[in-house]
């Protein structure tokens, strides 16, 4: 789950990680009181949205009156930010971060993640703050510092210094970013995050350290051990298609094309998706109904997968393990009597009750198209979107 | 032979008297698993699917010598009930749990690196060696025994390529799903090492996934080491970056991870690639079918993806 950056800061506050002093806003004119409140020569005007990029892009500015911090304000709330991260779509601007301006001297890259190669946490700190760490990794990979925590014994005042030192910081500074990195690996812990960059993590003249930047993302797995992060979540910043459907307990993300998917388990939700485009169509979405989906499971998959505009059919890959092909059937057969659609359906089951579910499919007197194997289901589901491109 | 489980394997059933557990418990039954116990804390000494259960696993592994167990258990208690099944010394443990937050299993890796036990999963179907032993939640039927290995991330997936084998007639020595997180306690290396060590096992199916490396470092091992036709399918192709595809594992992040870069590796190593999920078991048959025609000389050379199909064999299944 990502959340914005004021929230990231707010939490990593908590931990005592320094974090420029700041207020939210919503509405234009309250951004000249908050900048008013900060009181410093300078301010910056951020705007809030889930993707990074946002400073090329226009969606960050420095204003050295509380008036110029107004300007920015009516420039950027309500505008569409289209960065690198966003897509072509771009995002609607709906709250401004108005921040104290500091003194830097130097930028620094700070992110602590999961190394999945180890199967343990791991700090990735680089000299060059301010630039996308994978730019760093692909052109100058000797740039980054890495330290791999332990996570029995956690991450130990030597690996900060390490660190610290490493980045080439002065005593006086390296005093500074221990606490600031065992702070962020304790928010790291105790928040359960996926990921936490600070980007970039700055020095400012008299040698302090703060987060400038904060992007946090949790992990979905551990969120029911923080019922409190319910309410940092942004409808906003999410498809209305992937809401409704999280309503439901279903994996989908919307894509661009035309041909729906509904398959159970990951895996071949995904190869369904490539074997379309290898027969020349193009995905409308991933959708995992998962493994014990139930008939109404199925209905409200369906009633989402149509309500995507751009779909001219829809492809069924089920192989029934614990999901019995007969469940899967009656929720097809359902969903289509209910929401009396036009599209046309391909159907390919195997697996467990495989004869029933396709007698139910036969005996409904409605209009599937049967296919043997995905890659006759896909080419079916194609030839009935109109054709390969 | 096979890998891991076979007909000497006697399980335990962590979770049995849930919903989940209760039913595929009853399943691996039917199918001759040795199911020599279950534990559920607090209904110790009753009996369950007329398995004993016990409130602990030390008290069952005491009571039944078991040497594998399986776990059912909700996603908050997964990782004790792992760390209490390695405390109990069993060999092997298998995690069905999906939804298991990372870091719980940053701490179970780091516990068993100094044990003795190897854990598949979590999130993952099981292990299956077809007609002695099937630990997990795989359709039975699909499966024949016979000599080809198969590793892969996913469960659906899994099945899918089983099948296409099983309907060529080729059947299959031990099939492991390793499970779609980001931590999983056997990697597709361990798999394909074991997988190469076993002499019944004469070829291998590997199918990975985007995201991650473990398919890279699989290939690194499988060019040096394995002389065994090796056929790989990746997928998520045409997935787009920084989302995650249902498994946790499963994201394209800074370019890292992607099918290409897969694939190339793959190729790189001789393993036989597929960019169709329909033909990984065709490709197989064709190259079990050169290798057998030209024995121990051609067999990892890379080749099309455009086998020619072998006979359509009748479909024999149980």
């Amino acid at each position: 789950m990502k959340i914005h950056e004021y929230q990231a800061k707010a939490i990593l506050a908590k931990f005592g990680v320094p974090v420029p002093r700041g207020e939210v806003v919503v509405k234009k004119d309250e951004a000249r009181a908050a900048a008013q409140r900060l009181g410093t020569n300078v301010v910056v005007v951020k705007a809030q949205i889930h993707a990074g990029g946002r400073g090329k892009a226009g969606g960050v500015k420095l204003a050295k009156s509380p008036d110029e911090a107004l300007g920015h304000a009516e420039q950027i709330l309500g505008m569409k930010l289209v960065t690198p991260q966003t897509g072509e779509e771009g995002r609607i601007v709906r709250r401004l971060l108005i921040e104290e301006g500091l003194d830097i001297k130097r930028e620094l890259y700070v992110g602590v993640l999961v190394d999945r190669e180890v199967g343990a946490p791991i700090f990735m700190v680089s000299a060059a703050g301010g630039m996308e760490i994978e730019e760093v990794a692909k052109d100058n990979p000797e740039a980054i510092l890495r330290e791999t925590i332990d996570p029995t014994v956690g991450f130990q005042a030597f690996q900060a210094r390490k660190l610290a030192f490493g980045l080439g910081l002065t005593a006086e500074q390296v005093g500074a970013a221990v606490p600031f990195f065992q702070s962020l690996y304790r928010a790291f812990v105790e928040t359960d995050a996926s990921m936490i960059e600070i980007n970039p993590c700055v020095v400012t003249g008299d040698g302090k350290m703060f987060a400038l930047d904060a992007k946090v993302t949790f992990d979905d797995n551990a969120l029911y051990r923080h019922p409190e992060f319910k309410d940092l979540r942004d409808l906003d910043e999410e498809t209305p298609l992937e809401v409704e459907a999280s309503k439901f307990k279903l994996n989908y993300i919307k894509l661009d094309g035309d041909i729906a998917c509904m398959v159970n388990g990951a895996g071949l939700a995904m190869a369904t998706m490539d074997i379309i485009k290898l027969s020349g169509g193009s995905p409308a979405n991933f959708l995992d109904v998962g493994g014990g989906a139930s008939e109404d499971q199925v209905k409200n998959a369906f009633r989402l997968l149509l309500s995507d505009p751009n779909v001219k059919a829809v492809f069924v890959n089920i192989f029934g393990g614990i999901l019995r092909c007969d469940i899967l059937a009656s929720g097809v057969v359902n969903a289509a009597n209910e929401l009396k659609f036009t599209i046309p359906v391909v159907v390919r089951m195997e697996g467990t009750n495989v004869k029933q579910g396709k007698d139910i499919l036969k005996n409904s007197g409605l209009n599937f198209t049967v296919a043997d194997g995905m890659k006759d289901g896909a080419q079916k589901a194609v030839a009935l979107a109109g054709g390969a491109r | 032979m096979s890998v891991l489980v076979d007909s000497g394997t006697r399980l335990i059933v962590q979770g049995i008297t849930g919903r989940e557990g209760s039913f595929h418990a009853q399943q691996m039954l039917d199918y001759g698993t040795k199911v020599v116990a279950g534990v559920t804390p607090g209904k110790g000494g009753t009996k369950h699917l007329g398995v004993p259960v016990l409130n602990t696993v030390a008290d069952a592994v005491k009571a039944t010598h078991a040497n594998a167990s399986v776990i059912f258990v909700p996603p908050p208690f997964a990782a004790d009930a792992i760390l209490e099944a390695m405390a109990a010394q069993l060999p092997l443990v298998i995690c069905i749990t999906e939804g298991v937050p990372t870091l719980d299993m940053v701490r179970v890796a780091a516990a068993l690196k100094n044990s003795k036990t190897r854990l598949i999963g979590p999130n993952c179907p099981g292990i299956i060696s077809p007609g002695k032993c099937k630990i997990g939640i795989m359709p039975a039927s699909i499966h024949k025994r016979g000599n080809v290995g198969v590793v892969s991330r996913s469960g659906t997936l899994t099945y899918e390529a089983v099948d296409q084998l099983t309907r060529l007639g080729i059947g299959q020595s031990t099939c492991i799903g390793i499970g779609g997180d980001p931590i999983i306690g056997t990697s597709f290396l361990d798999a394909i090492r074991m997988f190469n060590e076993d002499p019944d096992t004469h070829a291998i199916v590997m199918i990975g996934e985007i995201g991650g490396n473990a398919e890279e470092t699989a290939a690194e091992y499988i060019k040096k080491h394995v002389k065994k036709p090796v056929v790989g399918f990746i997928c998520g192709q045409t997935a787009p970056p920084g989302r995650r595809m249902g498994h946790a594992g499963a994201i394209i992040s800074g370019g890292q991870g992607t099918a290409v870069e897969k694939y190339k590796a793959m190729r790189a190593a001789g393993i036989h690639t597929v960019q169709s999920p329909a033909d990984i078991g065709s490709t197989l048959a064709s190259v079990l079918h050169k290798s057998k025609s030209k024995p121990k000389s051609g067999g990892k050379k890379s080749v099309t993806t455009k086998a020619k199909k072998p006979a359509k064999k009748k479909a024999k299944r149980k």
